[in-house]
């Protein structure tokens, strides 16, 4: 396939500080007088520092990294609101950027005013537009409020008339900037949709947002943007899982137990520390909703363990405890432990808790839970972050409670009910696979 | 499944392999700034000029009227307090006549570079959010001026006929005048609107020069007050031969010195052209630095 966008050694330098030079500051400096501002004291900052990729016809590209690195600078230059300090660049094909939907509404014009105003900002034609008008506002949903002044619409409305407007140009290249960030549920399935359908008919999407749910659903390829330079760029699992590593401060492979007051027991056998692994065995540098995962519990014993019982407990960020589990709950008789290390694997098929904190307390007493070897509450902290668990590309999170199951929707019940949703259901979920 | 973490070399090596050579930005507008490229976005010129009018007198209980009411104030204003008190001569025309068609492209001016040069700064969401040349924001203000413009211009001919004003041949040279109106206009709008993305400092600037550029301008008094030899410099001033230059198209018998506002208009031309190109450099940051 030929190439979209491509973009050689682009650089954009941003001048930080008190940017705006007023008359005064440009006179003087242009006599070279005195009292001109030292120039010396501006400081610079590279927003892109030399980009290169290019990115081909067809391809939905999502676009990460944190907020500052860049990532709206080089959708700016793209869409050319704004201009590269240095390097080049090309688009083949026409690009619409809703880098805000909604652009250039005017207060007090009507929606059905601001609809052709703002669908010819976008570059619609006005036959076009008199032509899609009605698909407009029917895709809209807010054909009792057309005629009435913007300035009396709510922020969700706008975005409605704003998103119906651009749903409706069909752009060779579509830039997305974090619409989904807002509107409600049903706003942000119909984006998704629209979406999909450009892809669907080979559209090329850049696509930013927040939600890496969403960027993992939709997108093909990821472009990491960190500190102005492309930190890494493919598949987007895998660039989404190394950015979710880089962010996340605490890297819980290392999560050590030192002596603390929430300790007790006889210290015949102390943990020493827990481990979260996948399942091949390697440390996992973040946890994800929905995945597999190994919990290792190491621990020291001292002397002999007879009839010993290790297990663990975990909390909800509320201190709820969600489940607790232990050898002797799947009826496992260890006759003894030897002294020295060892350690215990609980594997675990599928983690179905929403993304959150939660914390893990880990216990060793004998069978029968009267002799205490050791407790430790709240040994270590578990992160879990998002995942698109349901693969539709919908976040979820401690609104929609604590546990998901693995599931899926069977409709064939359902009088003349018709999936048009781009939920994609698993068709087999295999919660305990391996 | 692999993962690529590129280096500008490698990207390079990407598209030197495929040999995809510079595309034009938007096939189906043409280059970047070019005439055809104008063209192409001229619904759009029409839809900010559309809107302007839509909204200039939204919530006004006058609406449009105020488009004659305006000059018409200014007119009885001046009549009163020039041509009545001060007894200025106006080249044997009634004086109401003569300061009007004078205050029409005045009007027409001064308004609209007042409103076009904050014509970038109070679209600043659409400069960082959406392509377009952004020349059409002033120059849909300039558009939208000729609306009331034209309103104004209608009771100019009402004056016309109420007087008995026996028009020459040089009545058809009016559409000229107008073209020369309006390409002044655009010319100060452009420079003003760029420079006040740079500098707001215009913005407290311009009602001042807006004063001094009224009574600099023969406008509510005749060239012939003026002595001669100063008249080479006063001429200096575009609105010079804006105005005289509707005078000579319109009224009888005016002493109209041809050379000086052929001077005037010559500036006009040279004034558009300076403006275009400092818009032209400037517009490129425009979204940095607004």
């Amino acid at each position: 396939m030929s190439v979209a966008i491509w973009v050689d050694k682009v650089s954009k330098q941003y001048k930080l500080g008190s940017s705006k030079p007023t008359l005064r500051d440009s006179i003087a400096s242009a006599l070279a007088l005195d009292f001109a501002r030292k120039s010396n004291e501006e400081e610079w900052l590279w927003a892109l520092d030399t980009i290169s990729l290019s990115i081909r016809h067809g391809e939905t590209v999502g676009i990460i990294g944190k907020n500052g690195a860049g990532k709206s600078t080089l959708l700016k230059i793209l869409s050319k609101i704004t201009y590269p300090t240095s390097g080049s660049f090309g688009v083949d094909g026409r690009i619409i950027s809703l880098l805000e939907v909604g652009t250039g509404f005017h207060e007090e014009l009507t929606g059905r005013e601001n609809v052709f105003l703002n669908g010819s900002i976008m570059g619609m034609s006005k036959k076009q537009m008199q032509r899609q008008f009605d698909a407009i506002v029917e895709y809209s949903g807010i054909e009792r409020f057309i005629d009435m002044p913007i300035k009396r619409y709510s922020t969700g409305m706008r975005l409605r008339l704003g998103f119906a407007v651009a749903a409706q140009l069909e752009p060779d290249i579509l830039i997305v900037d974090e619409v989904l960030a807002v509107g409600d549920a049903a706003f942000q399935k119909k984006c998704l949709d629209t979406i999909q359908h450009l892809r669907a008919a080979s559209r090329t999407i850049l696509f930013v947002s927040h939600s890496l749910s969403a960027v993992e659903n939709v997108c093909d390829r990821c472009i990491w943007i960190d500190a102005g330079q492309i930190r890494m760029d493919g598949d987007t699992r895998i660039v989404i899982r190394e950015y979710m590593a880089s962010t996340s401060n605490s890297t819980p492979e290392a999560a050590g137990l030192g002596e603390t007051a929430s300790r007790r027991g006889n210290g015949k056998l102390q943990f020493t520390r827990v481990e979260f692994l996948s399942p091949d065995g390697t440390p996992l540098r973040i946890v994800r909703s929905g995945d597999p995962l190994v919990i290792r519990l190491h621990y020291h014993a001292n002397e002999l363990i007879p009839f010993p019982n290790l297990g663990l407990r975990i909390f909800s960020e509320w201190n709820l405890l969600i489940t607790e589990t232990g050898t002797s709950h799947h009826g496992i008789y260890i006759d003894a432990l030897e002294p020295g290390d060892g350690y215990l694997d609980l594997e675990i098929g599928c983690l179905n808790l929403v993304p959150g904190n939660y914390t893990i307390s880990l216990l060793a007493t004998d069978m029968d839970g009267a002799l205490v070897y050791d407790i430790v509450e709240h040994a270590t902290k578990l992160k879990l972050h998002a995942a698109n668990v349901y693969q539709s590309g919908k976040d979820i999170d401690i609104r929609y409670g604590v546990i998901f199951f693995p599931q899926k929707w069977n409709l064939s019940g359902a009088l003349g009910a018709v999936n048009k949703g781009s939920d994609q259901q698993p068709s087999q979920w295999e919660p305990l696979s391996k | 499944m692999q993962t690529r973490s590129l280096s500008p070399d490698a990207y390079n090596k990407v598209i030197t392999a495929s040999t995809v050579a510079p595309l034009a930005f938007d096939r189906d507008r043409g280059k970047s700034g070019s005439i055809a490229q104008l063209w192409s976005y001229r619904e759009l010129l029409y839809f900010f000029a559309w809107r302007d009018i839509k909204v200039r007198y939204r919530q006004a209980l006058l609406g449009a009227s105020w488009a004659v009411i305006q000059p018409l104030l200014n007119m009885i204003v001046f009549a009163g307090i020039f041509g009545k008190f001060a007894h200025i001569p106006s080249n044997g025309v009634p004086y109401p006549l003569f300061s009007y068609c004078a205050l029409l492209p005045w009007t027409y001016f001064s308004v609209v570079i007042g409103l076009a040069s904050n014509s970038l700064t109070n679209n600043q969401s659409l400069l960082t959010k959406v392509y377009f040349p952004r020349v059409l924001l002033p120059a849909g203000t300039v558009l939208a001026g000729l609306l009331d413009f034209s309103v104004a211009a209608l009771l100019l001919v009402g004056m016309m006929i109420y007087y008995h004003v026996k028009v020459t041949w040089l009545l058809l040279l009016t559409p000229l005048a107008v073209l020369l109106m309006v390409v002044l206009t655009l010319g100060v709008s452009m420079f003003l609107a760029a420079a006040t993305v740079r500098y707001r400092d215009v913005k407290y600037l311009l009602p001042f020069v807006i004063q001094i550029l009224l009574f600099a301008t023969p406008i509510i008094y005749p060239v012939t007050m003026i002595p001669q030899r100063i008249r080479p410099i006063l001429a200096l001033n575009p609105c010079w031969g804006m105005v005289e230059s509707f005078r000579a198209c319109l009224l009888p018998n005016q002493a109209v010195d041809f050379n000086l506002i052929g001077v005037s208009i010559g500036l006009s031309v040279v004034v558009f052209a300076g403006s275009l190109l400092y818009f032209r450099k400037s517009e490129k940051s425009f979204a940095d630095i607004i």
